[in-house]
């Protein structure tokens, strides 16, 4: 392979990996503070992409307003507020109730969620997938980058992805507000005493990384058709990324999320066949050397 | 609130236990039974699915409900793409409910698994989703018929008319199962026939999201033409994948080995347009394919698929073969199939050989330009007619060992 190739594919792979670490990066923060290992994340995404798809093709028409249509850049701040705040109701009247259990409750609770939606879904809506038809005029065509064509709208989405991720890890790590919710993670009842309203810090917080998800739908929409089972695809390759970056670990989310994405992208170009399994067997290997994941804390 | 909500759980199963206990003792004596097992909530549901029921309930309504004086029923159940599924259910059917006659089965690995199990309790199986060709080649069944399209078939117009038209040399991305295989084989040597070449292969794993990265290797091969040996949500992605790497618009040409028209209304006429396949029905080719269709959309909301199209035409020749032989058993109403020329608005020169596969005109579509469209579903051209003996494999060369006998 010479070096064009290789560059062409880590683009690819660059391409893939950012959907890998904002929605792993939704599952660390989740984790990481409300310890729930969120199953309905795959099709929390999968329906920020249909709130882009409905927006833009169906709700004029179901509201009698015809003409009326959400964009792509409207899409891309409404989606993620719908579904957050969807995700904060899912939150406040479901998982609440579950927190004093082990983590499996947890588990099945969002896992049912995410099957109902992908059920609900389907009924309404071709399974094989739905095409997007919204990508703004100047996001559409190629760039010829030297060494391999490339669509702008893919790397329009890269430099967005990796713009909200590392806002996102400057927001939690950097800031006083991110000082609050690991605090609130480390000890909910002396943050209490503080004066902050736990509960309502978790609401918020699991709302903002269902809103991530969201908005990785959103961006993946132009790319990939938008379809019930889009989420179901991905959701558990996040996961192993999550596993092997390190459950709640936001840093080792994003990066590790980006990581794999090369990785697939190199293995695609390499060998085929692997590109599939290679995330897990990466996942196995991890798990064996440091069981805590690459930026997980032992005794966490 | 509890108590009163388990009692009426209770009611509810008593009634469902009791009813089907009704349906089972009435169907031992005195009815027609059809079972349509397909894909209900999976990747194959807009293919056939809920449809194909409806085309099954169409068919029994157009021909009066019953036959022989017997009630005509329908039955239906989601296999959901497993094979170990789809057997239990199909033995169900067959030992308990009577049921005569099995149609759907779209998903190669449940056709093979229920034809071959069918076939041993005397049932017929008319398999119109799935598109091996083992179903009559290699593991060819006494009863099992194999009616809409197979993976012989598919690349014979496709590929003819892609290298007639300049296309000589092929790069495939592949389905990496026994279907993509057998498509990616067959095409190969349609495409060295017409002395073209093939310049390699690449295997994607079955529901691959992102293609770009097989889409890149296929573009650097510098083939005339890549062709897309998958099927369903794969084929939609690499399709609207190439587009997006504006890999059409360099000049390589996609020919896609087997697409449904849900499929290309998944992708849109602006990504689709241009693109070629083979097809064995669409509904828009005559007055009398439009009007059945206009009536499967009224209760649908979608045009037929070809699945589902031919759900209706073998469930109405099976009914008319009982009636010809005036009886249900399955060896006289198979020898009846066999000897019967079909013709519908979904079958041109049909022949069930006796290696079970219907073998009849296929058909060459082009995916119209936006602007051609006229309407919501006015979707694809009919370029050519590919007559039933060049579209499928001959009976002379048939590996069927029912036929060397």
């Amino acid at each position: 392979m010479n070096l064009d190739a290789i560059l062409a594919q880590t683009m690819l792979g660059l391409s893939q990996g950012v959907f890998y670490a904002m929605l792993s990066l939704g599952l660390a923060i989740i984790f990481g503070l409300l310890n729930v290992i969120n199953f309905a994340h795959g099709a929390l995404y999968m329906l920020g992409a249909f709130v882009a798809l409905i927006g833009y093709s169906y709700i004029g028409p179901w509201l009698g307003y015809p003409d009326f249509q959400m964009g792509f850049w409207w899409a891309l701040i409404v989606a993620p507020i719908v579904v957050g705040c969807f995700g904060m109701l899912m939150e406040r009247f479901m998982l609440r109730r579950l927190y004093q259990f082990d983590h499996i409750y947890g588990l099945l609770l969002t896992f049912g969620v995410a099957l109902v939606l992908q059920g609900v879904l389907s009924n309404y809506f071709n399974i094989s997938g739905t095409a997007y038809p919204a990508t703004p005029d100047m996001l559409n065509g190629i760039v010829n980058l030297g060494f391999m064509y490339f669509p702008k709208y893919r790397l329009f989405a890269i430099v967005l992805s990796i713009i909200v991720c590392f806002a996102t890890w400057f927001m939690i790590e950097r800031t006083s507000l991110g000082a609050v919710l690991r605090a609130g993670q480390e000890n909910p009842k002396l943050v209490e005493a503080f004066g902050i309203n736990v509960p309502r810090m978790v609401t918020l917080t699991f709302g903002f990384g269902v809103a991530l998800a969201a908005l990785a739908g959103v961006l993946a929409a132009p790319i990939y058709s938008v379809s019930p089972l889009m989420g179901a695809d991905l959701i558990i390759t996040v996961f192993a990324v999550v596993v092997i970056g390190g459950m709640g670990s936001i840093l080792g989310a994003i990066v590790t999320g980006l990581t794999l994405g090369l990785v697939q992208g190199l293995t695609q170009a390499l060998y085929p066949p692997a590109a599939n399994t290679v995330i897990f067997f990466i996942m196995v290997i991890v798990l064996l050397i440091r069981p805590a994941g690459l930026f997980g804390k032992a005794d966490g | 609130m509890n108590r009163s909500l388990i009692t009426a759980m209770c009611a509810a199963g008593v009634a469902a236990f009791g009813s089907t206990a009704l349906a089972a003792d009435g169907a031992s004596n005195g009815s027609v039974k059809i079972g349509v097992l397909s894909d209900m909530s999976g990747v194959y549901k807009a293919i056939e699915g809920p449809g194909a029921v409806i085309a099954a309930k169409m068919a029994v309504e157009d021909f009066g409900g019953s036959v022989l004086g017997e009630n005509i029923e329908i039955v239906s159940a989601d296999h959901q793409n497993k094979a170990d599924v789809a057997s239990s259910i199909a033995r169900r059917w067959i030992d308990r409910d009577k049921v005569d006659m099995l149609v759907g089965m779209d998903n190669s690995a449940v056709g093979l698994a229920v034809q071959g199990l069918a076939s041993g309790k005397d049932t017929i199986t008319m398999n119109t989703g799935a598109g091996s060709v083992e179903l009559t080649e290699s593991q060819c069944s006494k009863y099992g018929i194999h009616y809409v399209y197979d993976t012989y078939a598919l690349p014979v117009g496709t590929a003819t008319a892609m290298v007639e038209n300049g296309g000589k040399s092929w790069f495939f991305i592949t389905a990496d199962y026994a279907f993509g295989h057998s498509l990616r084989d067959n095409t190969s040597r349609v495409v060295k026939e017409m002395g073209g070449e093939v310049m390699g292969s690449v295997e994607a794993p079955l529901s691959t999201t992102d293609f770009s990265s097989y889409l890149l290797q296929a573009s650097s091969s510098g083939a005339d033409v890549i062709g897309l040996a998958n099927a369903g949500g794969d084929t939609v992605n690499s399709i609207k994948q190439a587009n997006s790497f504006g890999i059409v618009q360099r000049g390589q040409k996609l020919a896609g080995m087997l697409v449904f028209l849900t499929d290309v209304k998944a992708l849109g006429l602006d990504t689709a347009q241009g693109l070629q396949f083979t097809t064995a029905f669409y509904w828009d080719r005559n007055e009398e394919s439009r009007k059945w269709s206009q009536r499967f959309f009224d209760q649908h909301g979608a045009m037929p698929t070809m699945v589902q199209a031919g759900v209706y035409s073998a469930v109405m020749h099976y009914l008319e073969a009982i009636k010809a032989v005036g009886s249900d058993e399955a060896a006289p109403v198979r020898k009846q199939l066999g000897e019967m020329a079909l013709n519908d608005f979904f079958v041109q020169n049909g022949k069930i050989e006796a290696n079970g596969l219907m073998s009849h005109d296929m058909y060459l579509a082009k995916v119209k330009t936006p602007d051609e469209s006229k309407s919501d579903w006015d979707l694809l051209d009919i370029v050519s007619t590919i007559p039933a003996d060049e579209a499928y494999i001959p009976i002379s060369e048939s590996a069927c060992s029912l036929i060397k006998q």
